[in-house]
Order: C-alpha cells, then structure tokens, then sequence
C-alpha cells in the first residue's frame, strides 16, 4: 500500500504571480512564501499559504477568528517548524534556521498577548532589541571597560531616538509592565524595530485602542515605513486601518488564503463577504 | 526623573558595596583588638564572606536567571579541594601565604567553571526542572567522588588514586593533599577575613555590573519572557550557559577560600544541605535581590552560633520560617497585607521627616 502511494507524485500548482506595489518592481521581494503549511496531529492548520510581499509594501493578513493568521506569524518566525513549504526572506530561505536566527536574518514580530519584559523598564526593553547591535562582550561589559560606556551611550540615544517615534521618550524609565494597553502595544513595535528588521510583522496592533489612538498608529506605521524602508505585514480586525493602511491584503479562511488583492478588491470579492458574514440563504 | 532612576541602581549598588565595607570597618578592628568576640564568632568571618559570595553566586541562577540549581555545593567542594591541591604543592615552594590563597582561589573558579560549563551544554537547551534535577544529582555524585579520592604529593609530584589509598607509596617527606573520606587536611590556614571581604566586593563588582550590562539584560528578558526574548534575537542557552559558568566560577572561588579557612575539610561539608542551605539565604532574602541574600547569608550564618544551645531545633526553626515565607511571598493577601504595612511604616516616616523639615522652616 504505502509503495503504491509513493510511486505516484503528487503535483501542486505554482503559485499565481503576486501582486506587489508599483515601485517595488526590480527589487526582489523581501519575503516570498511557496506552500507553507502546519499539522498539529490531524488537524492543518495552515495550507497551502502563498504570498510575496514587496520590499516597503505594507500588508495586510485578515480573516475570520481562528483562520489561522497569528499561525503563519508564528511559522515565519519559526516559533512553529513549519510540515511543509518554503520561506524566502530577501531571496534567501530560511529553512533550518530557529527563531533566533531568523530575527538576526531580518524578521522581527510583536504578539498579539503583549509580551514585554513587565519587570524592567521602557528603555531596558527597546535596549533588548538593540542587543545584538552592541558591540561590547560579557567581560567588557563586567568590568566597565571604554567599549561598554561607549556603546551604552549610544543606545541610549538610539533607544529614545526610537521610542520618539511613537513620544514615549519620557516614559523611558517607567516599569514595561505599568504602561497602559496602548503604550505597550507601542512598546512593542518599538522593541521590534530596534533589531533593525527588514519585514516588521504586527500581530493586531491596533487591538484596544480607541479610534484617535488607531488613526495615529496608523500615521505612525507609515511613517516607519518611510523612515526605515521596510516592508511592514500586520493582522488586523480593524478594518478601517486596514483598508487605508495596506497596499496588499490577503484574506485566510480555515487555514486557506481565500483571496489576495488591492483594499478594493477584496472589498468586493464575494468569497470574502461569504468568509466573514456567512453564506446569503438561497429562495 | 532620568537621573533620579540611574541614581536609584547605582545606589542600590553602592549600598551593598557600603555594607560589606561597614561590615569590614566593624569587624575587623574587633576581630584584631580580641576580647570583644568569641571565639566561635572570630571564626565565623571568613565562612560568613564565603556564604555571602555562595548566596549572590546562587541568587544569579536562581533570581536573574530563573533557573533552580540545587548542587551549588558541589561548585564549592571542586573548588575546595583543588584549591586544596594547588596550596598544598606550592606550600614549600611558595613563601607568601595570599599568594598562595590567590592562586587556590583562582585555580578553584577556573574548575568550578569548567565543570559549570560541562553540566551546562546538556542541561540548558532544554526547558523546565530539568537544571535542578542534574544540579542536585551533580552535588551528589561529585561529594562520592571526593569521598574516595586520594592525592598525594612528595618530591616525586602528584599521585592519584581512586577508591583505595594503598595504591600510593609516598617517600618520607610526602603527605596526603586529600585523603578519601577525611577530606582535605594538613592544610596551613591561609584564608583571612581581608581576603574574604576582597572575594565579596570582587563577587559583587562582576554580578552588579553584570546585571546591568547587555548581557545581564538579555538574562532577565529571557527569564521574564523567552519567546519574546528569542524574537529579538536573544539565544537564550547562550545567555543562561553565562549565567550559569560565572554563578558557578564565583561558588569554586568561595570553596577554595573556605577550604583554605581550615586545617581540614571533608566532602561531606559540601553535601545536599549546603546546596540547600544556599537556597535558603537565596530564597530568604528575596530572588533577584542582591542586599537580600547579603544580609540573609550572614545573619543565617551567624544566627545558629549565636544561639548554640537551640542547635537541635535550627532544621526545624529553618523548615517553619522558610515555609512561612513562601507563603507570605506567593499569596496575594499577605502580600497585600506586608505592602500595606510597609507603605504605612514609610508615611510615619515621611510625615515625621516633613514635620521636621516644617520645623526647620519655622527656625
């Protein structure tokens, strides 16, 4: 039986050619996804997930609760080892790398459960993502020698340079874990960007934030994306931010990416309506 | 406000400084003057230094890093008998005595470490207990090792033996460095109270500065969170293996200064409840706090002389107290209750300084 299963190959389709923002063109990709899929046990989880983001596009990943999207997330990230598919980051793959060395390679997340380190304060957690850009070793470090005073002060201006984007420069010394919801949903963007990404992954950023607070964090991500020139891939409900915010928007539905395309597009795609407001009764 | 909080570390960090140095300036003119100490006490310093340094060493695994060890005893006992070993071959080729401690001392990290770094590579990819189960085990095995060792030194060098001492035939002028069960002995008692305040401040110096470095964060961030620690590229068996290596080169730094505190030491000192009694002060003076397990270690070291004639019921005053403080620790409404105390003791406090101040005003 098992030799009658293997004899015969199982052929899969290419995926479709993606759709990246005009002025991406000529660059490749920084992130290009071919079949990805997880099982935990029986159940698939995620699929047969394709997508290529352009190199400053900002993405969208929507879809219904459960759909699978914080999954994917955790798949690039390699939080999960993914069953099957490749990940291309900036043409290389990232097969065989742990979720350490995927972050050093140029991926970096906030959780959709803020995950700040409570106990220390703002500008210790933006000075973790600036950890392995210091150049000082345990020993210089234990003794206090040049190179740690040297590199200490520079991330310190670098961390309040960071936390200004978002004017939390003055809560630099506050515990993480005191910050209201909004601050440390921004916190955590900050702390992300300070391992100097190139694809920033934001899982429901705007995820209890009243509609002032959205529409400058919407201001904000565009603005980070100009300024670092990065590729920025966000799950969202809010679909005010993301139908003005993303230049590309997939939609999952049961682990399936059900439709790609441009904020209109998928607007009216019937497919879409049906995922997140169920099917019209027929007669 | 940005100055006021770097105070507050640098503070925290220079009142433990201040207190070891207070604690030399008091008991060491004391100890020299004689009359004013018991004997028993004069013989506490140097053990009270040693435990101060097992309890900050200790409290770096269990506090900043978060990982339960339950062998740091047996770091110690490497640390001993192979400070030991280098004292008694360098005894009559060596005059100077600190020379001769510091180089037991150093030799004693540098194994301690060694073996800190082995136990390590296995123990620390992995998440969970599993450091304390080989700790423990680790404690265990390498005081059965000590306890038929046999190392002898005379004009010929080292002869070792395991199990069984009548593999060694020394000359006249040889003797036993360490001798199976009976331990380390025959030793000049080369350790002083100087030496052992030094070994604090040096203990306190590399894990103060390094909890304020980028390594000491990365330790706590992935103790705090480590998923969120890898994210940011973190690798959180290196930052834990560091950790682990220095707590475990500080306690074979301790052991080699308390073997050199005696004329003989045996393996059986450094068993399962000294790893414990460790843990205790760790415990005792809170997990993350430095001046806590100062203070704890020296009090707890101190407490059972004072009180010899209660010698019988310490295990038992030891198990009550330190039940009673994991559950005032762990449970929310004594915690409240303990926050609410201190907060009023502090308004008593600040109201009575103001009112002083106000006075001061009036004046």
């Amino acid at each position: 039986m098992a030799f009658e299963k293997r004899a015969e190959t199982k052929l899969v389709e290419v995926p479709s050619p993606n759709k990246i923002p005009e002025r991406d063109i000529g660059y490749a990709p920084i992130l290009e996804v071919a079949h990805l899929g997880i099982d935990f046990g029986g159940l698939t989880a995620v699929d047969d997930f394709n997508i290529a983001i352009g190199r400053t596009e900002i993405a969208g990943l929507i879809g219904p609760n459960g759909a699978g999207k914080t999954t994917v997330f955790n798949l690039l990230t390699k939080v999960y080892e993914p069953t099957r598919g490749t990940i291309m980051l900036d043409g290389k793959s990232t097969h065989g790398m742990n979720t350490v060395q995927v972050n050093r390679a140029g991926i970096a997340r906030t959780f959709q459960n803020i995950r700040l380190f409570d106990k220390l304060t703002v500008e210790d957690n933006v000075r973790i993502g600036l950890s392995n850009h210091m150049n000082y070793n345990t020993f210089e470090g234990v003794f206090r020698l040049p190179a740690y005073w040297k590199e200490e002060k520079k991330a310190h201006e670098r961390a309040l340079e960071l936390l200004s984007i978002f004017d939390m420069q003055d809560l630099a010394n506050v515990p993480a874990g005191s910050l209201p919801y909004g601050a440390q949903r921004r916190l955590e963007i900050v702390r992300a960007l300070a391992t100097e990404p190139k694809l920033l992954l934001l899982d429901e950023p705007a995820a209890g934030m009243n509609p002032s607070e959205t529409a400058d964090l919407m201001e904000n991500i565009r603005k980070i994306r100009d300024e670092f020139q990065i590729a920025v891939m966000l799950i969202e409900h809010d679909m005010s931010l993301v139908m003005n915010l993303c230049e590309g928007i997939a939609v999952l539905n049961f682990g399936k990416i059900i439709a790609k395309g441009t904020p209109s597009e998928i607007q009216n795609n019937p497919e879409v309506i049906e995922a997140y407001l169920g099917k019209q009764k027929e007669g | 406000m940005k100055k006021l909080t770097m105070k507050k570390a640098t503070l925290q960090n220079f009142t433990n400084y201040g207190i070891i140095l207070l604690f030399f300036l008091i008991c060491g003119p004391l100890n020299d003057v004689g009359g004013f100490m018991t004997r028993s006490l004069e013989g506490q310093l140097v053990p009270i230094c040693v435990y101060i340094v097992m309890a900050v060493s200790l409290n770096l695994v269990v506090g900043i890093s978060g990982e339960l060890s339950l062998g740091h005893a047996g770091f110690m006992s490497i640390g001993a008998f192979s400070g030991a070993v280098v004292a008694g071959v360098m005894q009559n080729a060596v005059q100077s005595e600190p020379l001769r401690l510091l180089v037991a001392v150093v030799v004693g990290a540098i194994l301690a470490a060694v073996f800190g770094f082995l136990i390590g590579i296995p123990v620390l990819r992995l998440r969970g207990d599993y450091l304390a189960i080989v700790t423990l085990a680790f404690g265990e095995i390498i005081k059965n090792i000590f306890n038929c060792l046999y190392v002898a030194y005379d004009s010929n060098g080292l002869q070792v033996a395991f199990l069984s001492s009548s593999d060694i035939h020394l000359e006249d002028t040889g003797r036993f460095l360490i001798n199976g069960p009976q331990g380390a002995t025959g030793q000049d008692k080369t350790a002083t109270f100087f030496a052992g305040i030094l070994l604090v401040m040096f203990t306190l110096v590399v894990v103060q500065n390094l909890i304020r470095s980028r390594t000491g964060r990365a330790i706590m961030a992935i103790r705090d969170n480590r998923i969120a620690a890898e994210a940011c590229g973190l690798n959180a068996t290196r930052y834990k293996m560091i950790a682990f290596v220095i707590a475990a080169a500080l306690a074979g730094a301790a052991g080699a200064l308390y073997g050199q505190n005696f004329a003989a030491v045996t393996p059986s000192k450094f068993d399962f409840n000294t790893s414990i009694l460790v843990l205790v002060f760790v415990v005792f003076g809170g997990m993350g706090n430095i001046t806590g397990s100062i203070v704890a270690a020296a009090l707890l070291t101190v407490l059972p002389e004072l009180l010899r004639e209660f010698q019988d019921y310490r295990m038992l005053i030891y198990a009550i107290v330190l039940i009673l403080v994991m559950i005032a620790t762990n449970n929310p409404l004594i915690r409240g209750w303990i926050e609410q105390a201190a907060a009023w003791v502090k308004k008593l406090f600040t109201k009575k300084s103001t009112e002083k101040e106000a006075g001061n005003d009036g004046i």
